[in-house]
């Protein structure tokens, strides 16, 4: 299987603080890559050096082979990289059909096309498949900020899938969502992953959702990689526990 | 029920076009101009409430642009060339000035962003003032023409009221055009959550400068439209007050909805006309009336009505939930 995502020597300093302190790994096609690592060791700071949110101090991020680094984020999406949030982010005035429609129409013609165009940028139908995909049916025209914690981060998800990606990143998707629409999110993501092909990278602390959902887990802590392999292998890894459970 | 409140909707703003077009035939030149003064300020407040209503970038320059376009239509014109050309001369500069002004929208936000557009305010006016070789400095500009269209003379004010009103209409149906494509669409993404919308490929810096570009733009026209209405101008009304002035208007009228502009524009340009009665105290008046309103509805006075509506459909849906229910129950 070949790399979707090779990321070496990624640095970050905040000031004197090393929040990603040379981070190397690959991400391979079609996989589905945890990320887990106690509070604070780096692993939301190494999202947003790889998607251009925030610009590392040192290291190279590669997509397909390409260097990427450097990449505005909303360049890196048009390549096909999308991501959720740890906390909500979604357009709380917008429906949440204009949400998801939001979401795609970046990928669709060019600017002039956009403003003589269609005014959904013909994503009504996409839209609504993606909402009857995450069972948000009863909730497409409610403006998105009324709408439980739990159901804005189904939105927030299924908005990273509207532009079709390769790649998503997943910060932290089962933060705050109940067990039952956590079940679904799994299902959902798995059953993306299976039908378009997607490779995920996720960071979770729900280590259950963590082991089964994915084929690698990478353990980070301060800043470096830990532990990297299957998840079997990295819950008997001494140094992993360790770091779990301190001196 | 929703086909009914279409056409209704429909013959209301049927009524309200007949409206501006008979009732003014009756009325006398100082009514006119109050009338195409409130038509040529929405055009400029619609430009404000595409910025800082819809795209959420806060400007206190919208009045220099007024200004800009109002002195190109005023040289020109005065110069022998007609009023579209003019209009098209208005647009493009105020576009392409508009779009420099944007950048340090990339940089700056909110309060500090207000100041950067202030300071370009305070600069456009002294340009008005000091550049006399080519404004007239303090002494204006006079005797600005009103054009002919199709060999029809303009100079009376009904015939220009209908310029005036005529612009108006073009201008609300390209704005309405731009707010539902997926332009209008990003421009919210931009007031809403920059941050999520970056990451969903908007390029949200060429986004930023076309809100404040286009918003300029119309800021241009509306003044273009103010030189041949007034006749005359000079660098006094397009101080930082014509700013705040549109400001006001678009925040009470409620920003970020479409009819906004044209709510806070007529109370701008009218109130004061119905508050002569109280001769010194209208401007008190005023001033006590939108802190009132700010509190009670920080959106504005669109706000009020789309708080009423919201209310009534949560109603209306949990009725009907309810009797799904009772429905339901008494099933089993």
């Amino acid at each position: 299987m070949s790399a979707v995502l090779e990321v070496s020597g990624i640095k970050k300093n905040f000031g004197g603080i090393r929040a990603v302190d040379g981070v190397s790994f690959d991400v391979r096609e079609g996989e589905i890559l945890g990320l887990i690592g106690p509070n604070g060791c780096g692993k939301s700071t190494l999202f947003n050096c790889i998607l251009g949110q925030l610009t590392p101090s040192g290291g190279e991020v590669k997509l397909d082979g390409k260097v990427v680094t450097g990449l505005r984020p909303s360049e890196l999406n048009k390549l096909g990289v999308s991501r959720t949030f740890q906390l909500l982010q979604v357009f709380p005035k917008l429906s949440v059909r204009e949400n998801l429609i939001l979401a795609g129409q970046e990928h669709q013609g060019n600017m002039a096309s956009r403003l003589v165009g269609r005014s959904d940028a013909g994503l009504t139908d996409a839209a609504n498949q993606m909402i009857g995909f995450f069972k948000l049916d009863h909730l497409a025209d409610e403006p998105a900020g009324g709408l439980s914690y739990g159901q804005q981060k189904l939105l927030d998800a299924a908005m990273a899938f509207m532009g079709g990606p390769r790649l998503v990143l997943l910060d932290e998707p089962a933060g705050g969502v109940n067990p039952s629409m956590l079940a679904d999110l799994k299902e959902r993501l798995v059953a993306i992953n299976r039908q378009k092909n997607a490779t995920f990278v996720v960071i979770e602390h729900n280590m259950e959702f963590v082991m089964s959902l994915c084929s690698r887990v990478m353990v980070m802590a301060e800043g470096k990689v830990l532990a990297m392999g299957r998840p079997d292998e990295v819950r008997k890894n001494p140094a992993v526990i360790e770091a779990y459970l301190g001196h | 029920m929703s086909g009914f409140g279409k056409s209704l909707k429909i013959a209301l703003g049927l009524i309200v076009i007949a409206g501006l077009i008979v009732i003014p035939m009756n009325f006398n030149r100082y009514g006119l101009f109050i009338l195409s003064q409130w038509a040529v300020m929405t055009i400029a407040a619609m430009g404000l409430n595409l910025t800082l209503g819809y795209a959420g970038q806060v400007s206190l320059a919208q009045g220099a642009f007024v200004g800009i376009g109002a002195y190109a239509a005023a040289i020109m014109t005065t110069h022998g060339w007609p009023l579209p050309a003019a209009i098209v001369v208005a647009i493009v500069l105020s576009f392409a000035v508009g779009w420099v002004l944007g950048y340090p929208a990339l940089r700056v936000q909110h309060h500090y962003l207000a100041f950067v557009t202030l300071a370009f305010s305070t600069l456009a006016f002294l340009v008005f003032r000091n550049e006399s070789w080519l404004t007239g400095g303090i002494y204006g500009i006079s005797n600005i023409p009103r054009p002919n269209f199709f060999g029809i003379a303009t100079n009376k004010p009904l015939p220009f009221y209908y310029v005036c009103l005529g612009s108006l209409a073009i201008v609300s149906v390209a704005v309405w055009w731009l707010i539902r494509s997926p332009w209008g669409r990003a421009f919210m993404a931009l007031r809403e959550n920059p941050l999520r919308a970056q990451s969903l490929g908007i390029d949200t810096r060429r986004y930023t400068l076309m809100a404040f570009a286009i918003g300029s733009a119309l800021g241009g026209v509306a003044g273009a439209l103010y030189a041949p209405l007034t006749q005359y101008i000079d660098p006094v009304p397009f101080n930082l007050s014509l700013s705040l002035d549109l400001l006001m208007m678009v925040i009470v009228g409620g920003a970020g909805f479409y009819f906004g502009p044209f709510l806070g524009a007529m109370i701008a340009v009218l109130l004061p006309e119905w508050l002569r009665f109280t001769e010194g105290y209208y401007l008190m008046l005023y001033a006590i009336a939108v802190m009132g309103l700010l509190i009670w509805s920080p959106t504005g006075i669109l706000g009020i009505l789309d708080r009423y509506l919201a209310e009534r459909r949560t109603k209306a849906a949990s009725a009907q939930r309810a009797v799904a229910k009772s429905r339901l129950e008494t099933a089993q």
